[in-house]
């Protein structure tokens, strides 16, 4: 069996990736409080969890120079941005709520850091395979 | 995953120019002026999203405006700035606002160094992962 990286890390490398990409919409939330008229957003991580491995399974082949690639996930996972519903607007347009931001936030640091174990883990087992268990 | 670090310090540069308008809101509360057209406004920055990638913005500050708040006129004929008729133009900062404006410059700026610091963490416990 040839250690193939895509088959050996399962669904976690997806999941590192669309994590990292929702840290990233929130702290925009959180940088943008205070600014009139933002509306915030955040990713339905199922969905974009789901677009990520759906596009990994079902690959296109490129068979003339101006198809484009089917393997670009990123696309995908920003398909899955979606706005906040807020529970209080404010008047100046603002839909930052930020307890809402700050938990958000925290749920997906400590997310992060599970799929970057399981990580580990995958990438100690690799090792020990390879060196037999010495 | 970079961005994040770029998205947090545009917000942290952008709350502290709001905390540098409201010291000097402050500290010209008292500041009187011998016409009404020299005299203090208090000054407040505003805020826009610049976007930094597809789904991540960050925070400019896209110009600083003045109060239209009217000025009083204070009578004081013996301050050497006062005009012909005796009055002193006060300065329209409402000390009360500002020390609002700061708290909450001050508590988002605080929010802006968590995630700052989150990130970093999060970011170097990737680059330790496989040892």
């Amino acid at each position: 069996m040839p250690i193939n990286f895509d088959t050996a890390l399962g669904v976690h490398e997806q999941a590192l990736y669309s994590r990292a990409r929702r840290a990233e919409v929130l702290g925009s939330n959180i940088a943008n409080v205070d600014t009139p008229g933002y509306k915030a957003r955040d990713i339905d991580f199922r969905e974009a969890l789901g677009k990520a491995q759906q596009n990994r399974s079902i690959s296109l082949a490129n068979t003339q120079s101006g198809h484009i690639s089917a393997a670009d996930n990123q696309r995908h996972i920003e398909a899955g941005v979606k706005y906040r519903n807020p529970y209080q607007p404010s008047q100046d347009g603002n839909t930052v709520e930020l307890h809402i931001e700050q938990a958000q936030f925290a749920d997906n640091a400590i997310r992060y850091q599970s799929t970057l174990t399981f990580l580990g883990s995958k990438f100690s087992g690799l090792k020990n395979a390879i060196t037999g268990g010495r | 995953m970079f961005n994040i670090l770029d998205i947090a310090g545009s917000a942290m540069n952008a709350q502290m120019l709001r905390l540098n308008t409201t010291a000097s809101n402050m500290a010209n509360a008292d500041a009187v002026a011998s016409s009404e057209n020299e005299a203090y406004r208090a000054k407040q920055p505003v805020f826009s999203t610049v976007l930094k990638g597809l789904n991540s913005a960050g925070v400019a500050v896209s110009g600083v405006t003045e109060s239209t708040a009217p000025v009083a006129r204070r009578y004081e004929p013996g301050n050497p700035q006062a005009d012909g008729e005796g009055y002193v133009y006060v300065s329209n900062v409402n000390e009360v606002e500002e020390m609002a404006n700061m708290i909450s410059a001050s508590r988002s700026f605080q929010n802006s160094a968590e995630v700052f610091n989150t990130s970093k963490d999060l970011m170097m416990r990737t680059l330790q992962l496989g040892k």
